[in-house]
């Protein structure tokens, strides 16, 4: 059962990749990294089932935290071009 | 009992799959950036709540192990407020990066209400190539282009 749930994420996975490459924007490609971050969690959560170790989703839960911050910093990134100076508020809008 | 538990968190895993390989399939498949986000967004919420419910079912009664199942639940409570928040920055990033929803026939779906969005931008030269006589500022340019 959980052997399924592994192959089938980790095909929907393969797919998801095949989009971050081919991906025409920008937004595409980190549309389909955020997707990917998210399937990498239940993957773990699953894979830590499958090995009859169910203390794997420890790691889930903290990628699942690391993937929202780096959603959030690259589109942060590329729509300033710059992390975190503070200078872009009310000049380039 | 443990064989009842196994055919229900079983139906809802399957279900979970269902949903994931349904999102990265029309990741691929999707021919604009808007559904290709919403493709994503089902696989963000649907496939996480099924199959975590799943997990947690065999977490509690078949591992016995609760803490597990409580991890999960914690996993499912972010994910469920962070992935809509991811997915509507990312479009409201692209909107922002001119990238225009587009109908089947070609015309653009948002003309005049993106203009709080686009504050400060021009709207009219977002907007020429699909709808060049709702420009009012370029009117002149359009009906030149118009007549070629």
């Amino acid at each position: 059962m959980f052997l399924i749930l592994v192959i089938v994420i980790f095909i929907s996975l393969i797919l998801v990749m095949v989009r971050a490459f081919i991906g025409p924007t920008l937004y595409d490609r980190l549309l389909a990294v955020n997707s990917a971050g998210t399937k990498v969690v239940i993957l773990i959560a699953a894979y830590g089932f499958l090995t009859d170790r169910p203390d794997f989703v420890d790691i889930a839960l903290l990628y699942a935290l690391i993937n929202y911050i780096t959603t959030i910093a690259v589109l942060k990134f590329f729509e300033y071009g710059d992390l975190g100076s503070g200078s872009y508020q009310e000049d380039d809008i | 009992m443990s064989l009842l538990i196994d055919i229900i968190s079983g139906i809802f895993l399957l279900i979970g799959c269902i949903f994931v390989f349904g999102g990265a399939f029309g990741l691929i498949r999707m021919p604009d950036f808007y559904t290709r986000l919403h493709a994503a967004s089902v696989t963000d919420t649907g496939g996480i709540l099924f199959i975590c419910i799943g997990l947690v079912m065999q977490a509690v009664f078949v591992f016995d192990n609760p803490m597990a199942a409580i991890k999960i639940v914690l996993t499912v409570l972010f994910l469920f407020f962070t992935a809509p928040t991811a997915s509507h920055a990312v479009s409201k990033a692209a909107l922002m990066a001119n990238i225009i929803p587009q109908c089947q026939n070609g015309e653009s779906v948002v003309h005049k209400s993106l203009s709080p969005i686009y504050k400060g931008r021009e709207l009219s030269a977002v907007l020429t190539h699909s709808h060049p006589s709702e420009t009012s500022e370029q009117d002149t340019h359009s009906n030149d282009s118009e007549d070629k």
